[in-house]
């Protein structure tokens, strides 16, 4: 037998209940749908699987794949293999959080809205910002819901993002313009990061923000004083999309004049799931709070006086507004918000500087000895986080299928996105890497050359 | 007792910490040679700093402050608050699964590619249509794509005119939304005095700016739109395309596809119909499906299969490109791709037939104190209107708060907006009888106790863990983080 042990009803209780209802089959239930439009056939899926069924199909597939647990990782682009402390499966696994829906009913839902509150708390302590939502579905989405906030709150139609933001968040932004027959151009990159010189030049009244990120996509951390009096002496707006992981160690984005901050919160304590599901950071100053996406929780006090949260300023939201919203997003990723907490409170300050120091160590290290191998060099000049672009001397599909031998799961493959960079790969190495790791990585990648 | 639950940074004391790291192995070297001097944070973050065993007491203290499927009956409406099996969330957290790399090679994730396959083939069988994608990661995003799928197939035509959406006034909210943010304008469309679309507006709204119709069906008033194929052959004659709002799905699986009503492209919400728990707001997962004229536009890459071994395809020159940075919430899809194994056809066509029992029987139980409005067959939902109680004192709001009291998640209130005071209650397959029975008792009791004292009943919730919670106040001086004194 399947899953109809998740149904309750009875045959007996099956026709109580059409008495009650005071029809003679169930048939009479479906009537309203119009013959021409019955499905008159029996649905043809697989046959149902009891419970131990599913769980070996399950665990055959999952048997298929490789991943980071039974390979070193070298593997980043936005996607990273932090550490994932134990208590974070043990808080997002109560069913009280879990199965619960968006909490509409505050009085019921006190758990996950001060959860919530919280977790808004320290996205603004760690980028500087004045408030933060509930989340975006990921970085990518909340890049495009970033730059459409420039829209809104500028009345201008383009926006210019630097090619040193992750291609596939732009991938997402240029789509989401493109819908909206909004214009987007890129500013070209000078050695890997984003090429300032050229702002200038680009930066007219119709632009409405400037999207860059920190670090980049090759792991570089770019030189953004100056950048915002350049973008706001054009009244746009700057946006900086961030890995939250780097800023025990970076600047605030506050500090060098971010107007909106987005980013992908994945190294906060989330699996990488093969992509998804991931965790989209919005946060902004506070004279964007009604350009905002999303839910918001926020402080107030119940009948005896009491602090409570509830969702607010819902007057922003599609349920609301509607056509007039300021963005369509209703389900985001609450859950994975709330391990990004969990992860935060339990790291505290002092946790998360040490990950952050011991990925840029350990990047560096990485860095230094695989340069030194004769055919690799570093692709540019810089100073990076935890993660780095090499020219390699083979094809990079070659190198990682060797490696995989080894149990590597190597760099990722820059051509795709950056046709003019062949042979590049791009290294992440997060305070999971043993010094013994990168060694073996070291040693393999010289005899592969 | 009522009492406030301390926050994380009311806790703690410097110093400690509730995390535990190998210290590095690497040759260090001063922060400042390797990170730019101008970049670098000067102060410690302000973050709370807590020990392990303090983290857990106040997030478990937290998750006692919350209602879950797992609690009680949880019946609000077009959200399908089903149970969600155990064994969904044990195979999602296989490392096989939950710690694969999006980008790892694809012969080393022949297994993640294999399920996204397989459920694509079920989806398609169950909803009729010839292609799917799992990018969205919920059902608005869902939507979104759905649009830009629909706007690049017309651009691609050349049909360059089509910049407005219809919508019927039923829609949820994201409807609307969604087509704002795929640049088109909304044209509304009223309903009639049955509940279904009005077929004459429609006829009168359609003409060659018309792109598309998006459609609920069951609307969210729980009611089969009963002239689909004759609203589908007229949107489809001007041009336009049909959209479906699968939200509602959970009444009709394998009693009618919407890829046999006409349908061109649909969205599935699988946090609700096929069972993942939503997690206090997601994540969720939107699959788009479409008919074969819209493959060639969908965002890339899909998942194809050639001799037995699974790719990714990025040869889709037509595709609008990305939604999401990846290929959507793999983790959600693991939960529902397992839940369709164990289902099988007959199983997800009784899940139906139960959700469309449960609501019919609910409706008539609650129909001996409750006015519901369109008196007809209905799929897995129904609209109370609390308009009657509304004059007595206490609105649909105050009695979803009395209900708070008898230990159950109300209904989703004041929606659909053209049911005054409404209630709109969804039962789902998974609730036994007796729970049903008790749901209309609390709500016979509490219809009582209006008569009897309507303005204790508007003071509701007496038993929650806080009273009724002051929305005004927070929207008109927003406090949106926590800020030392
Ligand atoms: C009818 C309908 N459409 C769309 C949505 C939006 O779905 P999601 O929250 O997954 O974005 C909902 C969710 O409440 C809904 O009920």
């Amino acid at each position: 037998m399947g899953g109809n042990h998740y149904l309750p009803l009875s045959d007996v209780d099956r026709c109580d209940m059409l008495k009650e209802i005071g029809v003679d089959s169930i048939d009479d239930l479906f009537s309203d749908i119009p013959q021409e439009v019955r499905f008159k056939r029996d649905l043809d899926l697989p046959p149902a699987m009891s419970e131990l069924e599913a769980i070996k199909h399950l665990n055959y597939l999952a048997a298929k794949n490789k991943h980071l647990n039974n390979c070193t990782s070298f593997m980043g682009a936005g996607v990273y293999d932090h550490f994932i402390p134990s208590v974070i499966k043990h808080i997002t696994g109560r069913s009280e959080f879990y199965t619960s829906y968006t909490p509409y009913q505050p009085e019921i839902s006190q758990g996950i809205l001060q959860a919530i509150f919280e977790y808004q708390t320290m996205i603004c302590q760690l980028t500087g910002m004045d408030v933060a939502n509930a989340s975006m579905y990921d970085g990518g989405t909340a890049v495009a819901e970033g730059a459409i906030m420039g829209v809104g709150a500028t009345r201008r139609s383009k926006a210019l993002v630097s090619r040193s933001v992750s291609p596939f968040y732009r991938a997402v932004l240029q789509n989401y313009f493109n819908s909206r027959g909004l214009e987007l151009e890129e500013i070209p990159l000078k050695d890997g990061s984003t090429d300032f010189s050229k702002l200038e030049a680009m930066i007219d009244d119709q632009v409405a923000s400037v999207v860059v990120q920190q670090p980049n996509f090759f792991g570089l951390v770019e030189d953004l004083d100056g950048v915002a009096e350049i973008i706001h002496k054009h009244k746009a707006v700057m946006i900086v999309s961030v890995d939250p992981i780097s800023l025990p160690l970076l600047k605030a984005p506050a500090d060098y004049g971010a107007d909106i901050v987005v980013g992908e919160g994945q190294s906060l304590g989330v699996p990488p799931s093969f992509g998804g599901p991931l965790l989209g950071i919005m946060s902004a100053r506070n004279k964007f709070v009604r350009q905002l996406p999303g839910r918001i929780a926020g402080e107030t006090v119940d009948s005896e006086g009491n602090r409570g949260f509830v969702l607010t300023l819902q007057t922003r939201e599609q349920h609301i507004r509607r056509e007039k919203a300021s963005s369509n997003i209703c389900s985001n990723e609450a859950l994975v918000a709330l391990a990004a907490a969990v992860y935060m409170a339990s790291m505290g300050p002092q946790g998360m500087r040490e990950v952050a120091e011991q990925c840029v160590q350990k990047a560096a290290y990485a860095c230094e000895k695989i340069s030194a191998l004769d055919g690799y060099d570093m692709a540019f000049k810089g100073q990076n986080f935890k993660e780095f672009a090499v020219k390699v001397p083979a094809k990079p599909e070659q190198l990682n299928k060797q490696l995989l031998q080894k149990s590597i799961l190597g760099g990722v493959d820059v051509s795709p996105f950056y046709p003019e960079m062949e042979n590049t790969m791009l290294f992440a190495v997060t305070e999971k890497r043993t010094r013994e790791e990168i060694d073996t990585l070291v040693r393999e990648l010289e005899g592969l050359k | 007792m009522r009492k406030h639950k301390a926050l994380l940074f009311e806790m703690g004391r410097a110093g400690r910490c509730g995390y535990s790291l190998p210290s590095s192995d690497v040759p260090e070297k001063a922060v400042d040679e390797l990170l730019p001097g101008n970049m670098q944070r000067k102060e410690q973050l302000e973050l709370p700093e807590l020990s392990e065993v303090e983290v857990v007491r106040h997030y478990t203290e937290l998750s006692t402050r919350n209602f879950g499927v797992d609690t009680g009956f949880y019946p609000l409406g077009s959200c399908t608050m089903k149970y969600n099996p155990k064994v969904n969330e044990e195979v999602a957290a296989l490392p096989g699964f939950a710690f694969m790399h999006p980008c790892q090679p694809e012969d080393t994730a022949q297994g993640a590619l294999e399920l996204y396959y397989n459920m694509e083939q079920s989806l398609k069988e169950l909803t009729g249509m010839d292609r799917f994608t799992m990018q969205p990661a919920a059902g608005a995003h869902g939507e979104l794509t759905g649009l830009m799928v629909i706007q690049a197939y017309h651009r691609h035509r050349g049909d360059q005119q089509r910049n407005k959406v219809l919508i019927p006034v039923t829609a949820h909210g994201t409807n609307p939304a969604t087509v704002t943010m795929a640049g088109y304008e909304v044209i509304q469309i009223p309903a009639d005095e049955r509940g279904n679309v009005d077929l004459e507006a429609l006829k009168e709204a359609v003409d060659e700016t018309t792109s598309a119709l998006m459609l609920t069906n069951p609307s969210t008033l729980g009611l089969f739109e009963e002239e689909i194929m004759e609203m589908a052959k007229v949107v489809h004659e001007a041009g336009g395309l049909l959209y479906y709002d699968g939200a509602n799905l959970n009444a009709i699986m394998g009693y009618a596809r919407p890829g046999d009503m006409g349908f061109d492209v649909v969205h599935l919400n699988i946090h609700k119909t096929l069972s993942t728990p939503h997690g206090g707001g997601g994540p969720g997962s939107g699959p788009v499906g479409v008919k074969e004229r819209l493959a060639p536009f969908l965002p890339k890459p899909l998942v194809d299969k050639k001799d037995d071994q699974f790719h990714f395809n990025y040869d889709l020159p037509n595709s609008i490109g990305k939604v999401h940075s990846f290929y959507g919430n793999f983790g959600v899809v693991i939960k529902a791709y397992n839940y369709v194994c164990m289902m099988g056809g007959a199983g997800l066509k009784q899940a139906s037939t139960d959700a469309v029992l449960n609501a019919n029987y609910l409706a008539s139980l609650l129909q001996k104190n409750y006015y519901i409005p369109y008196d007809r067959i209905r799929k897995h939902e129904f609209v109370v209107s609390a308009k009657p109680e509304k004059k007595k004192g206490a609105g649909a709001g105050d009695i979803a708060k009395a209900l708070l009291d008898r230990g159950f998640h109300p209904p989703t209130v004041y929606f659909p907006l053209i049911v005054d005071e409404a209630l709109m209650t969804e039962p789902t397959d998974t609730e036994s009888k007796e729970t049903l029975d008790n749901y209309a008792r609390a709500m016979e009791e509490i219809a009582r106790a209006i008569e009897e004292n309507a303005e204790k009943v508007a003071a509701s919730p007496y038993n929650t863990v806080v009273g009724r919670l002051d929305e005004v106040r927070a929207a008109r001086s927003p406090v949106l983080r926590w800020q030392k004194e």
